[in-house]
């Protein structure tokens, strides 16, 4: 019985064609794309080794340590804002809305599935201060405020860029959280109820500590997104204003394909990657030690 | 069992509601203004981009952002279709992503069956390694991709979006799919081996029928991730007429100069609610597959 799934030939049709396609396309190119690191040039010109130069500039270039800056600012914010949000809405969701949650739930859920290009486009309308007044600067004006040209403002661009991105993410988080919630026990928490637990001390004492597990995947799903973000920014403000709100991915993609410099490129994604596999180890590490303590 | 509890309970939610003293339900109001406010923000904008793709230039320029459009036309419609060339650049993108959208799930199905269900030596390495996929970023591939598809000659066609898409939803397939088959107890299989079944059988007429919602889920997730990439559509093509919606789209507002507003929201308009009508119906589809799905099983 045992030898019909240990069929070779099986085995070996079924995996060739996504194994082919994932090393050719995707596993060859990272590894090579890290030999780059090693080389200046570009495909059009050509290559030249130069050994650790890339490495050593990468450190000492301004740009690349305010992008790299940038990247962490973003993601930690990001990701605190999305996943408290997020578990904000799965609990508003379960214990607020309870059975009557669907289409709520499908309707903040809408922005997710949106093109990133066109919803920065409508933002870019809404916090607008010229030539037309955009709906954001209008209500400023009634509650008293001054004109504010947000996207032209370096800190100020930095807010509507966060505050996009968790307009278009929060449905998302949300959903993911809330199915992690359905599954605590309808039980535990009618019996904390009766034991007297309520409100605010029942999600903290008793919901919480049982959402960590997947508390913990929305955070690694979290930071390993926010730290490659690149589509909401290239649409919202390309990077400005000067170069106020440029992250990693897009310094990588202007060295490489403005400036052609496939070389230093290379570098700047290999420490993108580095980032991302020290901050997914270090999340799993210390929501861990949470777990087991606690 | 979880099942035949849930009736009971929705049953008895709103019969207790009703019930509930005034003191109760006032409570209940800062929670619905609340939440209010955030269907508000989630739904207002895209409303206010549907009547902006109706207004004209002047309307746009004098008239305060919450007026309504004075006239139901839909010249900017044509606008972005005719000067836009909104048409060419959703075209571009169905050519590409349905052939990579079929690929990925065809072959990503194959191989979480090959990873999970069969057994082999090695098949927990390779499943790692298709993990690493999905860590890594994008723009570690498309250096030497751009390399090679420059070599090739392919950069003026739409093939490096097809055989990258194909590519970057690999991983994430592969690993969801076979997820959602080691939830499949062994019996299953095993079962089917006694009644004389070979294991492509096993593989087209038991476990894929099993796993068929999880497809459509999976399907629909690549389905927008691959429709609403700019990175990959940014980088490889380089013709005008080879844009993908993503790219057409942020290009839009280039193309006019001076920012005409109403083709500007009525290309945003199309691609919103294009949008969100393939999701909504998608989505019921995976809902009646589910529920379909939850009565046979």
């Amino acid at each position: 019985m045992d030898s019909v799934f240990r069929n070779r030939t099986a085995a070996v049709v079924m995996l060739t064609p996504a194994l082919l396609v994932y090393t050719f396309v995707m596993l060859v190119p990272i590894l090579w794309s890290v030999t780059y690191t090693f080389q200046s040039g570009n495909a059009i010109t050509g290559f030249e080794f130069v050994g650790f130069d890339n490495w050593i500039k990468f450190f000492g270039d301004e740009t690349a340590i305010d992008a790299l800056l940038f990247t962490l600012r973003y993601a930690v914010v990001m990701t605190v804002l999305q996943v408290a949000t997020g578990y904000g809405l799965a609990l508003l969701y379960i214990f607020f809305l309870r059975n009557k949650s669907p289409l709520v739930r499908t309707t903040i859920f809408f922005p997710v599935i949106l093109p990133t290009v066109a919803v920065a486009l409508m933002f870019s309308r809404m916090f607008e201060a010229a030539p037309t007044v955009g709906p954001v600067n209008t209500i400023l004006q009634w509650l008293g405020g001054d004109l504010t040209d947000f996207l032209g403002t370096p800190s100020q661009a930095f807010w509507v860029v966060i505050l996009m991105d968790v307009w278009r993410s929060m449905g998302f988080y949300a959903v993911l959280l809330y199915a992690g919630l359905v599954e605590i026990p309808n039980e535990v928490i009618e019996s904390a109820r009766i034991d007297g637990a309520s409100g605010w001390k029942l999600v903290r004492r008793i919901v919480f500590p049982l959402s960590l597990p997947v508390l913990l995947s929305a955070l690694i799903f979290s930071i390993n997104g926010t730290l490659k973000v690149f589509d909401s920014i290239v649409a919202l403000t390309n990077g400005g204003p000067g170069s106020a709100t440029t992250p990693l991915t897009l310094y990588m993609f202007r060295t490489s394909f403005a400036y052609g410099q496939y070389g230093y490129g290379s570098t700047v994604a290999f420490m993108l990657t580095l980032l991302c596999l020290i901050a997914t180890i270090f999340v799993f590490r210390s929501m861990r030690r949470d777990v087991t303590t606690s | 069992m979880t099942t035949t509890a849930t009736p009971a309970a929705t049953d008895a939610a709103p019969a207790k509601a009703s019930r509930k003293p005034l003191r109760v339900r006032l409570r209940r109001v800062p929670g619905w203004i609340g939440l209010g406010l955030v269907l508000l923000t989630v739904v207002y904008p895209m409303f206010w981009i549907l009547m902006g793709s109706f207004k004209t230039q002047p309307e746009f320029l004098s008239e305060p952002f919450w007026s309504l459009p004075q006239q139901w036309s839909f010249d900017n419609y044509v606008s972005a279709f005719v000067d836009g060339g909104l048409g060419t650049y959703i075209r571009n993108s169905i050519v590409a992503v349905f052939p990579a959208l079929a690929m990925v799930i065809v072959f990503g199905t194959m191989a979480a069956f090959a990873l999970q269900v069969l057994v082999w030596k090695g098949r927990g390495i390779v499943l790692v390694l298709f993990l690493a996929g999905i860590m890594v970023p994008a723009q570690m591939i498309l250096l030497p991709l751009f390399t090679v598809y420059f070599n090739l000659h392919l950069t003026n066609s739409i093939w490096p979006l097809i055989i990258t898409y194909t590519a970057i939803g690999m991983p994430l397939t592969v690993f969801m799919l076979a997820t959602f088959m080691r939830a499949i107890p062994r019996e299953v299989f095993e079962a089917a081996t006694l009644d004389g079944a070979s294991i492509w059988r096993i593989f087209l007429n038991v476990t894929v029928p099993l796993v068929r919602n999880a497809i459509f889920t999976v399907a629909l997730v690549q389905f927008f991730f691959l429709w609403n990439d700019l990175l990959i559509a940014l980088t490889f093509i380089t013709k005008q007429d080879l844009r993908t919606i993503q790219v057409g789209l942020l290009n839009f507002t280039g193309q006019y100069g001076a920012v005409d507003y109403g083709p500007l929201f009525a290309g945003i308009s199309v691609t919103v609610f294009g949008t969100l009508a393939i999701y909504i119906f998608l989505n019921q589809k995976v809902m009646a597959g589910l529920t379909s799905g939850a009565v046979k099983g």
